[in-house]
């Protein structure tokens, strides 16, 4: 069988995670910031049980910032090194397959984008852009350094 | 039958398990009666009992050690070594036996003859060979009162009661919103609270003391050194440290490999030992810690150290390392080539460490857990390692505390003390915008939490609260948060990587509710927050600053009581010191009693002998009760400048503490007053009426209304504090009654002023006895 990906929106792009490494999708509601931390990092949050970092993907990709004052935010929950994280994405739209291998964007994207990008995959919708999860969740800071 | 051998194997177990530190601990000291006595009490009943379930080879073997324990009780042999090793083979093979016939294997093939000969006097063979079985046969007997779970089922049960708390939230909420129904209620409160007896039980399934991990290694260092002909002494400390079960497995071959190699490679032959001016016997000290958000391990030895030179020499043949690089290492760099593959600075193999595997698996299996081992040597007096393990799912006791509305964790063990910001003793100072606060005396850096994490908080800096924190090994400072809330237990989990790198936190945990609160590392608070830690206590006391000092302690009268004691009083509580003659006091009501002028008080500080003539005592005063407390003198008034150690049971004393340079007892006010005060109203059960006894009306006519009111009724001759005295017109007052009745045996009072009560007006009588007994009740 062929890869799936989920398709999400962030800052209003369409882009594509590695379905087998998103657990579930969840809709949050609290949030618990955590002081001094990186700007991406939006806070913490509880899902069964377990401790979320919640990752604010629009802050990660420099796209400014994820509005969480009006409470419940969808996010997909993926593990990371045996760390949960929850990215906030502005919408979950699809389960596509993959009908190619990753290949290189060869325009000019956002700076954010290029660096979380894995490269473009051919779905039935079209092309999309395959994300990094672990340079998503690692931001600007950690990469900097 | 088969019923009595289980019963039989059970108790020969239990009792093996309890024996096993006895007899390392007999070895160390053969006169220890008590322990002697323990391991005979066992041969004993394993005698007594197979003789009856016809196992004649148990019977042989526990009857020669019976025997040779005997005859040590009696004095007639000393417990040597080789009787310790002889004994300690026979009851290993009584364990391998009893096991075998829990599994119901037979056991009546097989020689036990060298066993037994061995624990003949002056018996020369070695007992050795039947030491390597030790360990298994222990394992095989503990086993079956055990079971084995996989962690994985833990967790899942785990996370399964963690949901099930969350549900129980959720429930509780939406109990709150609608309308109440008390059986339901009461039927969620029950529910709610076997959740936290289970959530509790689940969390603790998973914890272990890290006891059970050292338990073994005094057993295994004594069979080890016996082997090389080495004496060692292992020395354990904080087996109560608390670890995942997951961890203590993953840390038991890396510990018992460091240990084998400290006594294989470290500790030398006590003829080298008395060469190299050291006690013949070395010294190996195991000890556990927790530090931080980290469980520290030191294995230390005091044998010859590690040579870095050597090893440096030998990585560089090894070819581990070049010889450029070599002159570059420091000493330390040196040292760590140990955890190289392929280094091993023993001269020849033996069979217990040196078998290829060497430090460098020991390195990658703690890694693996995400540990550190750390190594110290200094050349010919003994090497330290060090195993940092994380606290991956420790429980830690913390205090929640909140600032700006959110709330956080500090792990208890670094919380020195908590303090009101605007407390007595307590005073802020800026200093070039560096807080100071002084406590006591003491002063110490202070910085605000809300500063640290840049939150605004809202409280005054007044009304805020210091946690005095001591991070491990490190100097204190004060840490202001808005509000403290609440001593939880927490299993902290490790947060993710970009919520550690701000420094400031140990971990993430959930709380009762549900939601995640953040666990701070008190040093990374510190040192983001600029305070300079220095490594040991030197936070500065003021020495000459005592006028001060008297200003916010509390003062107190420094007195020796009667038994020669330094204490001290709280001044506010004397209301003044009184002497008396010796006569005054005399026993009364199940009491010593003190007579001052008009009042008899209970008496306390009697703790030794009363003065023949005169007593000197301090009348104290709670506001409303007094109580007199017997002293020999008074040496001083003076003031609690000092840390006060609390008592630990509640007592007459309530704590230590530094008075006028010297420790005095603080004596507990409120102890005082609650034991010799109740125990004065307690004596007497119900109120207590005092009648003339020699006035027949009153004792005939009077006496059963008085009872029936619900008064124990006593004459003049009992000392009690009565609560009414009952006299008739013309008699004196009875002082030490609470109201008086005075009766009248004319109907008509003699004046408007009159208060008598008429003999036969039974209602005004009933209506007067009502209010003391109904003010009792």
């Amino acid at each position: 069988m062929a890869e799936l990906l989920l398709i999400v929106t962030i800052g209003g792009e369409r882009v594509a995670l590695p379905a087998a490494a998103v657990e579930s999708v969840v809709e949050l509601d609290t949030l618990i910031p955590v002081p001094r931390a990186a700007p991406h990092v939006a806070g913490l949050s509880a899902l069964r049980s377990r401790v979320l970092t919640v990752i604010d993907c629009m802050r990660s990709l420099e796209l400014g910032v994820t509005d969480c004052s009006d409470g419940i935010r969808e996010a997909a929950v993926v593990e990371l090194d045996g760390h949960h994280y929850a990215l906030i994405v502005d919408l979950v739209e699809d389960v596509v397959e993959v009908l190619s291998e990753p290949a290189i964007v060869r325009a000019a994207m956002g700076e954010g984008w290029e660096r979380v990008s894995k490269g473009m995959v051919e779905t039935e919708q079209g092309p999309i852009l395959l994300i990094d999860i672990a340079a998503l969740v690692s931001g600007v800071e950690v990469k900097a350094a | 039958m088969d019923d009595l051998i289980s019963e039989f194997i059970a108790e020969c177990r239990e009792m093996l398990e309890a024996l096993g530190g006895e007899i390392v601990a007999w070895e160390a000291s053969p006169d220890d009666r008590a322990r002697l006595d323990s391991i005979f009490r066992f041969v004993h009943t394993v005698k007594g009992n197979c003789g009856f379930f016809d196992f004649p080879r148990l019977e042989a073997l526990s009857h020669a050690a019976e025997d040779a324990l005997a005859e040590v009780r009696a004095g007639r042999r000393q417990p040597d070594g080789p009787l310790v090793s002889a004994v300690l083979a026979v009851i290993d093979r009584i364990a391998e036996m009893i096991a075998a016939l829990d599994a119901g294997e037979d056991i009546s093939t097989g020689d036990d003859s060298i066993l037994i000969h061995a624990l003949e006097q002056g018996a020369e063979t070695p007992a050795a060979p039947v030491a390597t079985t030790v360990a298994e046969a222990q394992s095989k007997a503990v086993a079956p009162r055990t079971i084995r779970l996989s962690v994985e089922l833990l967790d899942r049960l785990m996370s399964g009661v963690s949901d099930m708390v969350l549900a129980r939230n959720e429930l509780a909420r939406r109990l709150r919103e609608a309308p109440g129904d008390v059986a339901v209620d009461g039927a969620f409160e029950r529910l709610s609270s076997i959740i936290a007896d289970m959530r509790d039980a689940i969390t603790r399934t998973r914890m272990q003391r890290i006891e059970n991990l050292f338990v073994a290694l005094p057993r295994m260092v004594r069979d080890l050194s016996a082997e090389l002909g080495k004496q060692v002494l292992v020395d354990i400390e904080g087996g109560d440290v608390e670890l995942d079960r997951e961890m203590i497995e993953m840390i038991r071959d890396p510990l018992t490999h460091i240990i084998r190699n400290a006594v294989d490679h470290g500790i030398e032959l006590p003829a080298e030992r008395l060469k190299a001016g050291k006690r013949e016997i070395g010294i190996l000290s195991v000890s556990a810690r927790q530090s931080g958000n980290q469980i520290l391990i030191d294995i230390q030895d005091d044998g010859r150290g590690i040579n870095g030179k050597k090893l440096v020499e030998k990585a560089i043949a090894a070819g581990v390392i070049e010889k450029s690089d070599a002159s570059d290492l420091d000493p330390r760099e040196q040292l760590a080539l140990i955890f190289e593959a392929g280094l091993s600075t023993a001269k020849a193999v033996t069979a217990i460490s040196g078998r290829g595997v060497g430090m460098d698996v020991v390195r990658s299996n703690i890694e693996r857990i995400g540990g550190i081992v750390e190594v110290d040597s200094t050349l010919g007096a003994g090497t330290r390692m060090t195993l940092r393990v994380p606290l991956t799912l420790t429980i830690i006791p913390a205090l929640t505390v909140s600032v700006a509305g959110q709330s956080f964790a500090i792990p208890r063990s670094a919380i020195d003390e908590i303090v009101r910001a605007n407390g007595e003793s307590v005073t802020l100072e800026k200093l070039g915008g560096a807080g100071v606060a002084t406590i006591r005396g003491r002063r110490v850096p202070e910085i605000a939490l809300a500063d640290v994490l840049g939150l605004k908080s809202d409280i005054p800096e007044l009304e805020r609260s210091l946690v005095v924190l001591r991070p491990a090994g490190a100097d204190v400072y004060a840490l202001a948060v808005d509000r403290i809330h609440d001593h939880e237990e927490l299993v902290v989990k490790p947060a993710a990587p970009a919520v550690m790198a701000t420094g400031l936190y140990a971990g993430t945990t959930l709380a009762d509710d549900g939601s995640p609160i953040l666990l701070f590392d008190p040093a990374g608070i510190a040192q983001v927050g600029g305070v300079k830690l220095e490594s040991h206590d030197r936070a500065a006391r003021i020495v000459d600053a005592p006028i001060a000092a008297v200003e916010v302690d509390t003062p107190v009268l420094l007195f020796h009581g009667l038994d020669g004691g330094r204490r001290a009083m709280r001044l506010a509580i004397v209301d003044r010191i009184e002497e008396v003659p010796a006569t005054a006091i005399r026993p009364g009501a199940g009491q010593l009693r003190v007579q001052l002028g008009e009042a008899i008080l209970p008496l306390a500080g009697v703790n030794g002998d009363l003065p023949s003539e005169k007593v000197r005592l301090f009348r104290l005063n709670d506001g409303t009760c007094e109580i007199g407390y017997a002293f020999r003198e008074v040496i001083d008034l003076s003031a609690i400048a000092h840390d006060i150690i609390p008592a630990e049971h509640p007592g007459e004393v309530s704590a230590v503490s530094l008075v006028a340079g010297e420790p005095a007892e603080l004596v507990d006010p409120h102890w005082l007053f609650s034991t010799f005060l109740t125990a004065a109203e307690r004596l007497p059960e119900q109120p207590v009426c005092r009648l003339p006894a020699d006035d027949p009306w009153m004792q005939n006519m009077l006496r059963p209304i008085v009872e029936a009111a619900g008064y124990r009724v006593v004459s003049e001759a009992d000392e009690y504090e009565v609560d009414l005295a009952i006299l008739s017109e013309a008699s004196s007052g009875d002082l030490t009654a609470a109201r008086i009745i005075r009766l009248r045996s004319e109907p008509d009072p003699a004046s408007a002023k009159d208060e008598t009560i008429y003999r036969y007006d039974r209602a005004a009588l009933l209506t007067a006895l009502k209010p003391a007994g109904a003010g009792r009740r």
